[in-house]
């Protein structure tokens, strides 16, 4: 897999509740961690690969969420602020 | 204004014309009248001097023209010189990419444009670069358009009869082969020495070696260049409302001139087969916007304009200028499938759920298409959901969004092909060429 040229993003905001996961495809390989540590936000497609919930990280998930952000493996789980663009990329809604 | 696909004019001037009144076409009317490139004499001669603005200036008058991108995205111009200036005052640089890749087998109007008008799309890539604080300008041709020469050349013109803004560096390079190498975070990878494949961030933010970076079409850039001579009142004299100016359309199938046209921007599809001196054959239904485009009924479908805003409510888009008019006597079914088998093999292998989800959307299709396998449309359908908006790019979208439009518009021959009936058009020669698949080993760089 080739490497991301991103400069490493704060990937674990301090306050989730106002956040939602975001996963860089791009990276991801499919490791499948982050489902089985918060199952009720993400879940795994056919192959492998994260379906994120849409929503705002609830309180009662908030610890659970960071530890699959920080166990991820490629570094491709991060939690944004809630209203920012798209789930797997913002260059698939803004084309350039 | 009829350009016959080996890019001479044909003796057939335009009956219509720009705006229908015999107007010189802006972008395309000196090669129309000449059928040769404007050397930079020629072009000096037609348009003097590119008036010297300032960057904010530039902004502001892209943003007041209504300058929408002609790659496809028709995203607002001004606002996106806006957006990589903000990024490049914090980053202390900035670069500009002019994309001319053209990856989509069915468009050919910037391989034309920088035939006919290479110093336009230069002045216009300089004034963006004056709009970020770039001193770089790298153009991007298509590795099989045999466009480097020619390029290099006008670049040599500009530097010997100092022409253009100084301290500005043109360069250019092919891109490969690959239909997604000619994506616009593609591109910017590739000139900053990267593989071109698409990247989850934008260019705007983090382009060339990850520095701001403004990606615009060629087209883009030449209407850029028009906008700064003549004003932003006068860009909107022809076009819509919310995406003035012209646009390049690359009219085939069963067309009787196919070519290139430059029409303004809401011209009908109707209206450009017209100039186009017609069909060769009753359509059946026309593709917009390219392979990944989407498909329209032939009909009343065909009298709506072609601009952004009117035909999302059609549910389609106008993509990058690609119309291919496919005649009745084919099948649509067949057709789209061939169109998705060679995009599926064109991913760019990064992400999951488009390297394992598009081969399978082709194989479904496939099965569908070829095999009368009457479970594949309900697995198609499961599949295109999961795939759907699920990739770091829009290649899969893509896919998704022309597959889906084949089953609703040729429903019928969906129908008979699960019934088992096989359709007596579906070996026809193909109406979308498909390029020859690209070698195990081809390069990404």
């Amino acid at each position: 897999m080739s490497r991301s040229w991103q400069q490493p993003p704060k990937r674990i905001p301090t306050d989730v509740t106002t956040c939602r996961f975001q996963v860089d495809m791009s990276v991801c390989d499919g490791y499948g961690i982050c489902a089985e540590l918060v199952p009720e936000l993400i879940k795994l497609d056919d192959w492998g690969y994260p379906i994120l919930s849409d929503g705002a990280v609830p309180v009662e998930l908030a610890r659970h969420a960071r530890r699959a952000v920080r166990f991820c493996p490629k570094l491709a789980l991060s939690l944004v602020p809630a209203e920012a663009g798209s789930a797997t990329s913002e260059t698939a809604a803004v084309a350039g | 204004m009829t350009i016959a696909p080996t890019g001479n004019p044909t003796s057939n001037p335009a009956e219509g014309g720009v705006g229908r009144d015999g107007i010189e076409p802006r972008l395309l009317g000196r090669w129309l009248r000449t059928g040769r490139p404007a050397n930079l004499d020629e072009h000096s001669r037609q348009y003097r001097r590119v008036p010297s603005e300032s960057g904010p200036e530039i902004i502001r008058l892209a943003t007041a023209a209504g300058l929408r991108g002609r790659g496809g995205a028709w995203f607002p111009t001004g606002r996106k010189l806006a957006a990589v200036a903000e990024q490049a005052a914090q980053a202390g640089s900035a670069y500009v990419v002019v994309n001319a890749a053209e990856s989509e087998p069915a468009s050919m109007k910037d391989r034309l444009l920088l035939q006919a008008a290479p110093h336009l799309v230069l002045d216009g890539a300089e004034l963006a670069a004056a709009a970020v604080g770039a001193r770089h300008i790298t153009v991007c041709v298509h590795r099989e358009a045999h466009a480097l020469e020619a390029l290099q050349g006008a670049i040599a013109e500009r530097r010997a009869g100092r022409w253009g803004r100084p301290g500005i560096r043109l360069s250019v390079v092919t891109t490969p082969r690959w239909y997604v190498s000619a994506e616009g975070t593609s591109v910017a990878r590739f000139v900053g020495g990267g593989p071109a494949k698409p990247r989850s961030v934008s260019a705007y933010k983090q382009g060339v070696r990850n520095q701001p970076t403004m990606v615009s079409n060629a087209e883009t850039y030449a209407q850029l260049a028009l906008i700064a001579r003549y004003g932003a009142a006068w860009f909107r004299q022809l076009g819509t409302e919310t995406a003035p100016g012209t646009w390049l359309v690359t009219l085939s199938g069963a067309v009787v001139q196919p070519g290139v046209y430059e029409v303004p921007v809401g011209t009908t599809a109707a209206e450009i087969l017209r100039l186009a001196g017609g069909p060769t054959e009753p359509w059946q239904a026309l593709l917009l916007g390219g392979y990944c485009g989407l498909w329209m009924p032939s009909g009343s479908m065909l009298d709506i304009p072609l601009a952004p805003e009117e035909l999302r409510a059609a549910g389609v888009a106008p993509g990058s200028g690609v119309l291919v008019g496919l005649p009745a006597h084919a099948c649509g079914l067949a057709e789209t499938a061939r169109v998705v088998a060679w995009l599926a093999a064109q991913n760019a292998r990064q992400c999951g759920p488009c390297f394992k989800g598009t081969p399978a959307i082709a194989e479904e299709l496939a099965g569908l298409t070829w095999r009368q396998d009457r479970r594949a449309l309900q697995r198609l359908r499961y599949t295109m959901a999961m795939v759907y908006r699920r990739g770091a790019c829009s290649h899969p979208n893509g896919i998704v969004s022309v597959t889906e439009s084949a089953l609703r518009v040729f429903a019928a021959d969906v129908r008979t092909h699960q019934s088992g009936d096989g359709c007596k058009w579906m070996s026809r020669t193909p109406t979308l060429p498909i390029p020859a698949p690209l070698p195990l080993g081809e390069p990404w760089r």
